[in-house]
């Protein structure tokens, strides 16, 4: 497997006038309370994890969490108090402040909660913003710019200003804005979380849609549950600065770490988070009926078709190997049993 | 007791005014006591008190200590004024190359800073105004007065008029359309054809010199404050007194750094217009929101790009705010420093009040203000101004203004030149039109006077007697008739009671200062003139903006209106006033209602605006009339910024009472004035503003810190 895209090993962030010195003595036991009493508080406390190319890691977690702490540390908008971090193999805590924004410049782009627009520049400006720090010629950018609005599908409004779009609209500007350098590595701190409901599962929709295109290295922060279960290839749960469980959507549901983490799970619908490979068992000699299931469908979409069988039913990869097997009663039990609450 | 319970701090103040009421019948008047009226306090007298500290003797006339501390700050003017002479004239000899006499001098070391920076200044301000009026200095400058006798033809001729008012014209078209080019085209040609070119001229070229300088330094050090939270620190009670500073007082300091001229009129602008800008810029970038900044930075900015690309125009709206002030300033110290010798309409504004020609005087201050309104309107277009990236368009239509500029050059050009053969023997009124030989309304205005004064002769004269024996006297006599003791206990309870200890000590001291300088009975005499300013023009901004607040036309309108007036130089005020109640303390305080009455109503409606629709919508689903709402829900929540409206009130109140000792008060600023003409004035001039900012910092002081606790308390930011 090739190198990670991005690699943290322990990362501190603690604020507070004696954070550092209070993370030596603490010789890596962090403990909140204690910090606290010292007058300083644990933002991040001992975060490890990699993130591989093309991956898409939500970092999920209520507010005051740390989750977008911790991608600041990443992103380097406020330095790490401990640890390392790095990007692509470059030490991201040892770069200078020119490497900084080289890299800033060329491989990261970032997406803000509230938008994060320039107020005093129209929709095309903003997106043209990034590249033109860098130096490109106004033609340049400008065009290339206008590629990223029909993108984001806001052609017609360029040159419109922040304040004369909708929430969804600015966020879509954002979007715009922070791929306009086609950066390799792409943050999202919480960028639907102001928006409507409805607005909100659309641009979940257009974002599946783009990255399916783009296939870049991302984290994206949300503090909603569904959205990470629905957009993650694999889920970090934070509590009070400590990741308590990191994994795929499945096995978080499946197999909660924590109290913590069951109490997220409990509402979840499974069927629609869970894949057949999820639950598959291996293949058995009994009897199989005619249908296939594909291993990568979600549960829901082909319960209907198990259930009416009264059969086991064979399970099949991309090739059409048959990598398993599936009966109804499995079925059963994964969508209504297993909850405490339904019983 | 149960009201007790029901409202301490009620009892609190009660208590506090019976202290203060008891202490004032207590402390009896002593019988030597009387207002010193004129300079009579600078003159040798045997019933004189005199001590002697650092070596000054401090003369005063002794009293009670209850009834008026003794001056023992006295010596604090001498002592900065010697400061000041000493630094001029002794510290730091040096040797310093000489231009003229080509040899070495011997001079001390601020003396030649001081001179150098005059030196620039005075090229700026030639160098402009000599393009726009024509003349020898900047070739001058930069050649010498031998090589100008010997090349005649080397001058600077200056731009006829007709160029410059259209070449604003187009300018201001460019940065604000039609309409303002219409505004800029008009009130330059009323200028030219009214015969106020030259001095508007004078004035606008020290204009474009203090305004872009002051807006550098403003935005450059409150750039630096942002950064460095030690600069910040530095800078804050700097800021402070020059917030409620009046202009004249830096005048007299100044004078002596930098003599007299338009050089040292800019450096004083500077001084005046550089605070507000610094406090502006620095709230402005404070209020960018974290995520914009984060934004920036993920974009790949330096620190520089951040700066200039972020958070500057993100902060746009304040610095604009800032940029305004700078332009108010600036027009305010172009007539104020007339008193130092800067040349233009100022001079003549105050040549023509002194002389008592409302008519010139009245057209000299329209011309100020129809420039100040141009600039601050042509500022604020070109910070919105937008780029067109798809106009495709032609060479001709990129290049039409610089076209269209240079076709006016020539013909211009030409119709001077045809001018110049036209009227052979008078004025060439196709270049410029000399000073008072435009048309003149001045004596339409002096015989409308006339005729205004004959005609309501009878009925000023009833008023101002009226006002004058029955309302400003006797007020006057009580705030003279408060024992020194019982004003401190009153300051000092009031700080307490609002703020606790920490309050009650700033004003504690800012008060002392003014008691122990020889001046607390002018003191005394300001804040009473300040008080009745600041009290009807409260009334009326109150009630104005209240009224005007029903109605969303009407808020916009008022709104509007008070921009205007604020973009007044404060000296035009006087000019009406004057008209109608001549030279006498009525005119005085009714340009200071005028002048005050703009913060109180512009506070009072932005305070109403503030007030959240939701609450306005609950309120009326809660079935309240239009007065309870006003009164129940409107008023308690625009209350604390009301209150900050009424902090602007005293402060431009303040201002007003100082800059009306021209008219002829007998307050602080009648003393200011007059360290203007003395030789020795710097320090006294220096100390008396000092006092004047301590008045304005007590009630900012008390009224801020009340606004922040009940803001605190309603949860509002």
């Amino acid at each position: 497997m090739s190198e990670p895209v991005i690699k943290c090993q322990s990362v501190y962030k603690i604020f507070g006038a004696n954070a550092e010195r209070m993370l030596k003595e603490a010789n890596g036991n962090v403990d909140a309370k204690t910090f606290q009493e010292n007058g300083c508080i644990v933002g991040v406390n001992n975060a490890s994890f990699e993130v591989s190319k093309g991956e898409m890691l939500v970092v999920m977690g209520l507010s005051g969490s740390g989750k977008s702490t911790l991608l600041r540390c990443i992103s380097r908008l406020t330095d790490a108090t401990g640890g390392k971090i790095f990007i692509e193999g470059q030490d991201l805590l040892n770069l200078n402040n020119k490497e900084l924004i080289d890299l800033r410049r060329n491989k990261m782009g970032m997406v803000f909660q509230s938008f994060a627009l320039l107020p005093h520049k129209t929709v095309l400006e903003n997106i043209a913003f990034p590249l033109q720090i860098k130096g490109i010629k106004t033609e340049d950018s400008i065009n290339k710019a206008m590629d990223m609005v029909k993108l984001v599908g806001l052609d017609g409004r360029e040159n419109y200003f922040p304040r004369e779009l909708s929430g969804g609209q600015q966020q879509r500007v954002g979007i715009a804005r922070s791929l306009a350098v086609e950066p390799d590595i792409w943050f999202l701190d919480e960028p639907f979380s102001a928006l409507d409901p409805l607005i909100r599962k659309e641009m979940q929709d257009e974002f599946l849609r783009l990255q399916e295109k783009l296939q870049k290295t991302i984290m994206f922060i949300t503090h909603d549950f569904d959205e990470a279960l629905k957009l993650a290839d694999r889920i970090a749960i934070m509590k009070d600065g400590i990741i308590e469980q990191l994994d795929t959507p499945a096995n978080i549901v499946l197999n909660p770490a924590t109290e913590y983490v069951r109490k997220f799970t409990e509402e979840v619908p499974r069927e629609k988070v869970l894949l057949i490979k999820d639950v598959m068992d291996e293949i058995t000699s009994d009897d199989m009926g005619d249908i296939k299931v594909s291993k990568d469908e979600i549960i829901e979409n082909v319960a209907e078709k198990i259930l009416t069988q009264e059969k086991t039913v064979a399970v099949t990869d991309g090739k059409n190997n048959i990598v398993g097997s599936i009966n109804p009663a499995k079925i059963i039990n994964t969508v209504f049993g297993g909850r405490k609450n339904n019983h | 007791m149960e009201l007790l319970k029901k409202y301490p701090k009620l009892f609190q103040w009660l208590f506090l005014l019976a202290v203060f009421f008891a202490l004032c019948f207590a402390i009896d008047v002593p019988e030597t006591y009387k207002f010193i009226r004129g300079q009579a306090e600078f003159v040798k007298d045997p019933n004189q008190s005199a001590f002697v500290f650092l070596g000054k003797e401090v003369r005063y006339y002794a009293f009670d200590v209850f009834w008026r501390l003794p001056p023992l700050l006295g010596w604090l003017p001498i002592w900065i004024n010697d400061s000041l002479f000493f630094l001029m004239n002794d510290w730091m000899p040096m040797e310093f190359w000489n231009e003229d006499t080509q040899e070495y001098k011997t001079r001390p070391l601020v003396l030649q800073i001081t001179r150098n920076l005059t030196a620039f200044m005075t090229f700026l301000i030639e160098l402009i105004r000599e393009i726009l009026l024509g003349g020898l200095e900047t070739i001058v400058a930069f050649t010498s007065w031998d090589w100008i006798d010997a090349n005649p033809w080397a001058e600077l001729p200056g731009l006829p008029w007709t160029i410059v008012a259209a070449g604003s014209a187009i300018l201001a078209y460019k940065l604000g359309g039609k309409g303002l080019a219409l505004y800029a085209l008009l009130s330059m040609t009323y200028i030219s054809i009214f015969g106020q070119w030259k001095p508007s001229m004078q004035t606008l070229s020290f204009i474009l010199v203090a305004a872009p300088l002051s807006f550098i330094f403003g935005l450059g050090l409150g750039v630096a404050a942002y950064k460095s939270k030690r600069v910040e620190k530095a800078l804050y009670p700097i800021l402070l007194v020059m917030q409620t500073m009046p202009q004249y007082a830096v005048l007299v300091p100044a004078l002596v750094l930098f003599g007299v001229g338009d050089h040292a009129a800019v450096i004083i602008t500077m001084i005046v217009a550089v605070p507000p800008m610094i406090l502006l810029t620095l709230l402005g970038l404070r209020a960018v929101p974290q995520e914009v900044i984060e934004a920036g930075r993920m974009s790949g900015c330096s620190n520089w790009q951040l700066m200039s690309k972020v958070l500057i125009p993100t902060a746009r709206r304040d610095i604009l705010i800032g940029v305004n002030q700078v332009i108010m300033v600036c027009f305010s110290m172009a007539v104020i420093s007339a008193f130092i010798g800067a040349k233009g309409l100022g001079f003549n504004l105050l040549l023509a009040l002194n002389q008592l020609n409302i008519g010139l005087a009245l057209e000299a201050g329209l011309c100020i203000s129809l420039i100040a309104i141009l600039l601050d309107k042509m500022s604020l277009a070109w910070a919105n101004k937008q780029v067109d990236y798809f106009g495709n368009l032609n060479f001709f239509q990129r290049n039409k203004n610089s076209l269209f500029f240079g076709i006016i050059v020539i013909v211009g050009i030409l119709l001077a030149y045809f001018g110049s053969i036209y009227f052979k023997d008078g004025y060439n009124y196709l270049f410029e039109v000399p000073h008072n030989k435009g048309i003149s309304t001045a004596d339409f205005w002096n015989k409308g006077v006339d005729w205004i004064f004959d005609t309501f002769f009878v009925y000023i004269k009833a008023f101002n007697t009226w006002l004058i024996v029955d309302v400003l006297q006797p007020m006057r006599a009580l705030y003279l008739r408060m024992p020194a003791v019982a004003t401190l206990v009153l300051v000092v309870g009031a700080g307490y009671l609002i703020g606790g200890v920490r309050s009650a000590l700033v004003v504690c001291g800012l008060t002392l200062f003014i008691a122990l300088s020889p001046w607390w009975d002018r003191a005394l005499v300001t804040t009473y003139m300040a008080t009745f300013g600041v009290l009807v023009s409260c009334t009326i901004g109150f009630t104005v903006g209240t009224l005007c607040f029903q109605n969303k036309h009407s808020t916009n309108f008022m709104l509007n209106v008070c921009d205007i007036f604020q973009t007044f130089p404060s000296f035009v005020y006087l000019i009406p006033v004057m008209m109608l109640f001549g030279i006498t303390d009525t005119s005085v305080l009714i340009a200071v209602i005028v002048y005050a009455t703009i913060p109180a109503t512009r506070y009072t409606i932005e305070g109403l605006r503030s007030v959240p629709a939701g609450l306005h919508d609950a309120a009326t689903m809660s079935g309240v009339t239009k007065i309870q709402r006003l009164f129940k829900i409107e008023f308690p929540l625009a209350f604390p910024h009301m209150m900050l409206g009424l902090n602007q009130t005293i402060v431009f109140a303040l201002f007003m009472v100082i800059i009306g000792a021209f008219i002829g008060t007998e307050d602080l600023g009648q003393y200011i004035l007059k360290a203007l003409s003395d030789k020795k004035g710097a320090g006294i001039g220096l100390t008396l503003g000092i006092c004047v900012a301590f008045i304005g910092l007590i009630f900012d002081n008390l009224i801020r810190t009340w606004v922040g606790q009940r803001k605190k308390h309603l949860g509002i930011d």
